[in-house]
């Protein structure tokens, strides 16, 4: 298990710092020195996600390597409110690429360190998972065949956001989106498309792949500090809630993440070699209504007339995850 | 410079964005009130103490408590704890230990010999303070604290008034209250012993600018009750004081093997747990309403019925010194009315009984103030302001004979209160109290932060020892869980400098100033989502509409 919590003070270690913690074990965010790789004035929306889970993972992999890391970045929110030309956001060098070839960028970008002999530094490529787990599929799944030494951060708001909100392949089922509007006898997303990519990953047998959230700082920084001790292809699939695209209110965040977790409908683990190694129980378990109500994308299942099958249904997918990972579980 | 293809312009940060020109809603750092601070009678700040308390500083934690109130290793026995009450842990798990935390602190101090912080330089007006129980030391304290000169005037032979001769041994070892009335006179504290006041203003004349009257309730209220001669009764006031002082073991009260005791309060309860110390059989509490009508406290009622006290609700006394040897009384069942009185059912019963103990409230002796004019005397009791001046100029007055609600603590607070007032009136002006924060009440809380940890349960003397000695019956804390028990603390509605808004912000708007400092927010950049006021666990941040 990559993170143990320290039990028994006052926050124990669920707040980003404890001032009762000695320095070492403090995460890299509550530190005055944490590199910001994505520095204030980006134009994301407010109470952004993805915003706040690439500082998140990109300042931990920092850490991790002393500042030697490139990025490739897909196109997608994060490039496009991060690097409005000619300004950027960015402190660390960064390559914007197509939106579905930054796993081929980064494959490369890692090739010509190789040949150069700087080893040292680490190659991170990232995408929103519209250029993940669709347009960017192919490449992606021929990096982790080939085990390209490159970790790849899928960040996950479940549709194409800056573009209107239009379905991906990682919305969930029954939410509206623009192209899944809530009409007809069966509104929103359907059910039975889509595709868990972590799963797909697991499949590929590559070192490392987990899944984490915006709402667990630590287990997040835990993560990346492991994918970034391992050589070879390594892929984290970050949760960032979307106040636009979901309807939600721009302070709840972290919270949406949060019941996501706790509800059993994002499952947070780690693998290394297709085999799971640890789940982030569930403290608090909760039924995934106390989830979907906040969120103005399902509001057409709490009507006057509550669509309880298909609440009943998300409720199964999300028992599911319980079994299947054993998220209730202490101590995997 | 040479530009690559099709680059027309230099690369340019972000940071010439200025972001908070899009807020609406604007995040401020407040500090809310913390209920345990909001409840304590003594207006300590448990908060802020705790707080030092969690990183293992306790001698600070110790100066930043005594700021309040002088006396944490007495208050931390005998206070009844309101904070607890009010504790907005008891929603996540249970109330934090404050009272233990409270006496391991008094008791640290007491090991290591910790003195008060020197006083403000000598103003050279004098406070004449009669009486040395709680309220007269607290007042004499905050005085000597400002710079005035504090003199007690203590009737009876020993210091401590009420702490002394009204609270039994078991819950207040004597060594205890002796080394908080040392670290008292050490300061500066003048205690003059045996010396009654019978006449306030000619007291005055001693040289005082002000006097605090501090003098208690210490006259039992009486019953009637037909009683034979044979019949022992006594007043429960009385007993107390007697078991107290100088006096050899002889002189101890006699109340034989079977003791009655009549009241419901706390006094009552103390009689009775001491009377089974002394070696009664029996101690039979009889009270004439109910159990959850009882003004005794809840734990205390619990810890009596372990030892053995026995209790009759719903019962009256109507007739002591009955039968050949004059040892039963006879009793009468009550039942309770529409409006909640108990009401006579003319069922009767005997019970032997060697003495009883009248436990019926207490009044105060306002003969001291006899011929003192503008003074308002309700009920007993006489009549204060906000400041506790009474409507004589320059005289106040604090503790039981000012109150309804007579605890220790209650008698701290109107001395430190009255110290505050007096400073003010010494120097011509009216003390105000400074306006207070708004409650930290538990929805403006983020819970989820807050590992679980069950109280620490502080370790409880043996039955067998309680019922015949009287040792403490309540021990304390050590180190380890002390600290655990302090680290339970949320710190509601106060900043903690946990990071959490540091972290949390998506626009990296907020600027940490270092440990002590806190944070503050860069507005250029915040864009006013509210996530860090969402996430903030201890409700310290609020958002406010911007202005246009």
């Amino acid at each position: 298990m990559s993170f143990q919590p320290v039990k028994f003070y006052q926050t124990g270690t669920f707040t980003v710092g404890n001032r009762l913690l000695p320095p070492e074990e403090r995460s890299v965010q509550s530190s005055d020195k944490r590199f910001n790789s994505i520095n204030s004035g980006h134009r994301a929306c407010q109470g952004c996600g993805e915003a706040l889970g690439a500082r998140y993972a990109i300042d931990a992999a920092m850490e991790a390597t002393n500042g030697q890391v490139i990025a490739a970045n897909a196109t997608g929110c994060l490039e496009v409110f991060s690097t409005p030309y000619p300004e950027t956001s960015w402190q660390i060098p960064w390559i914007h690429s197509l939106f579905g070839n930054t796993a081929a960028v980064a494959t490369g970008i890692a090739a010509a360190l190789k040949v150069k002999g700087q080893t040292q530094t680490r190659v991170v490529a990232q995408g929103g998972d519209g250029g993940t787990t669709d347009i960017g599929f192919g490449c992606l799944s021929g990096m982790f065949e080939r085990n390209d030494d490159v970790l790849y951060i899928c960040y996950d708001n479940g549709g194409y956001m800056n573009t209107g909100v239009q379905r991906s392949s990682a919305t969930p089922a029954a939410a509206r989106t623009s192209t899944t509007p809530a009409v007809g006898s069966a509104p929103g997303n359907v059910f039975g498309q889509g595709k868990f990519l972590p799963a797909i990953a697991l499949a590929h047998d590559i070192p490392y792949v987990a899944t984490a959230t915006v709402a667990d700082l630590r287990d997040l920084e835990a993560k990346v500090r492991r994918a970034m001790e391992i050589r070879g292809a390594r892929y984290i699939h970050i949760l960032v809630p979307c106040p636009l695209g979901w309807g939600t209110a721009a302070h709840d965040t972290i919270r949406m993440a949060r019941l996501a977790k706790e509800t059993g409908t994002f499952p947070v683990f780690e693998a290394e070699y297709g085999e799971i190694k640890s789940v982030l129980a569930i403290r608090r378990p909760l039924p995934v209504e106390d989830y979907l109500k906040p969120q103005k994308r399902y509001a057409h299942l709490f009507g006057k007339q509550p669509k309880v099958d298909v609440i009943a249904h998300l409720q199964a997918q999300a028992d599911r995850n319980i079994r299947r990972y054993g998220l209730l579980e202490k101590n995997h | 410079m040479d530009k690559p293809f099709a680059i027309t312009l230099d690369p340019g940060s972000s940071l010439a964005n200025l972001t908070g020109s899009w807020r609406t809603l604007r995040p401020i750092y407040i500090d809310r009130l913390p209920p345990c601070n909001a409840a304590c009678p003594a207006g300590e700040n448990i908060q802020g103490w705790l707080f030092h308390a969690e990183s293992g500083n306790y001698e600070k934690a110790w100066r930043s408590l005594v700021e309040n109130n002088p006396m944490p290793a007495i208050m931390g026995r005998v206070c009844y704890h309101p904070c607890e009450g009010a504790c907005n842990r008891e929603q996540v798990d249970s109330a934090v230990g404050i009272n233990s935390v409270e006496r391991f602190l008094g008791d640290e101090a007491n090991k290591h010999g910790w003195q008060f912080s020197p006083p403000a330089a000598p103003t050279g007006r004098r406070v004449l303070v009669v009486g040395s129980g709680p309220a007269g030391l607290s007042a004499a304290y905050h005085l000597t604290r400002m710079g005035h000169q504090a003199v007690i005037y203590e009737a009876g032979p020993l210091a401590g008034g009420m702490l002394r001769f009204g609270i039994p041994k078991y819950r207040l070892p004597r060594a205890v209250l002796d080394a908080e009335i040392k670290r008292l006179t050490d300061f500066g504290v003048e205690i003059h012993l045996q010396t009654k006041v019978t006449n306030v203003l000619e007291a005055m004349k001693d040289g005082f600018d002000a006097v605090f009257l501090g003098v208690g309730a210490h006259i039992a209220k009486r019953a009637y009750i037909p009683a034979g001669d044979a019949c022992k009764v006594l007043d429960a006031v009385g007993v107390l004081r007697d078991m107290e002082g100088q006096q050899a073991e002889e002189m101890r009260p006699r109340l034989g093997r079977k003791v009655v005791i009549y009241g419901g309060g706390n006094t009552a309860l103390d009689v009775a747990r001491t009377a089974k110390r002394l070696g009664a059989e029996e101690a039979i509490i009889v009270y004439r309403r109910t159990r959850e009508k009882m003004p005794a406290h809840h734990f205390e009622v619990e810890e009596a019925l372990q030892e053995g006290i026995s209790i009759k609700w719903l019962t009256t006394i109507k007739e002591a010194g009955m039968g050949e040897d004059g040892g039963d009384i006879m009793v009468e069942k009550m039942a309770l009315d529409d409006k909640g009185f108990p009401q006579p059912t003319g069922e009767f019963e005997r019970i032997e009984a060697d003495s009883v103990v009248l436990a019926l409230g207490q009044d105060a002796d306002l003969s001291l103030l006899d011929n003192v004019p503008g003074l308002v005397v309700n009920k007993g009791m006489i009549e204060v302001d906000a400041g506790m001046m009474t409507g004589h100029p320059g005289v106040f007055a604090g503790g039981d004979m000012a109150g309804n609600e007579r605890t220790v603590t209650v008698a701290v607070g109107h001395g430190k209160l009255a110290a505050r007032a007096i400073d003010a009136w010494l120097r011509g002006e009216t003390w105000t109290p400074p306006p207070r924060h708004e409650l930290a009440t538990f929805e403006r809380m983020n819970p989820w932060y807050y590992s679980d940890a069950p109280k620490t349960v502080r370790p409880v003397l043996d039955i067998i020892r309680r019922q015949s000695t009287f040792d403490e019956v309540l021990g304390g804390l050590d180190e380890t869980n002390a600290l655990f028990e302090a680290r339970r603390c949320m710190s509601c509605g106060n900043c903690f400098e946990c990071d959490n808004c540091y972290g949390v912000c998506p626009d990296n708007a907020v600027i940490k100033l270092g440990p002590g400092k806190r944070f503050k927010f860069n507005y250029d950049y915040c864009k006013g989502c509210g996530i860090c006021a969402t996430e903030c666990p201890c409700g310290a941040i609020k958002m406010v509409p911007e202005e246009n």
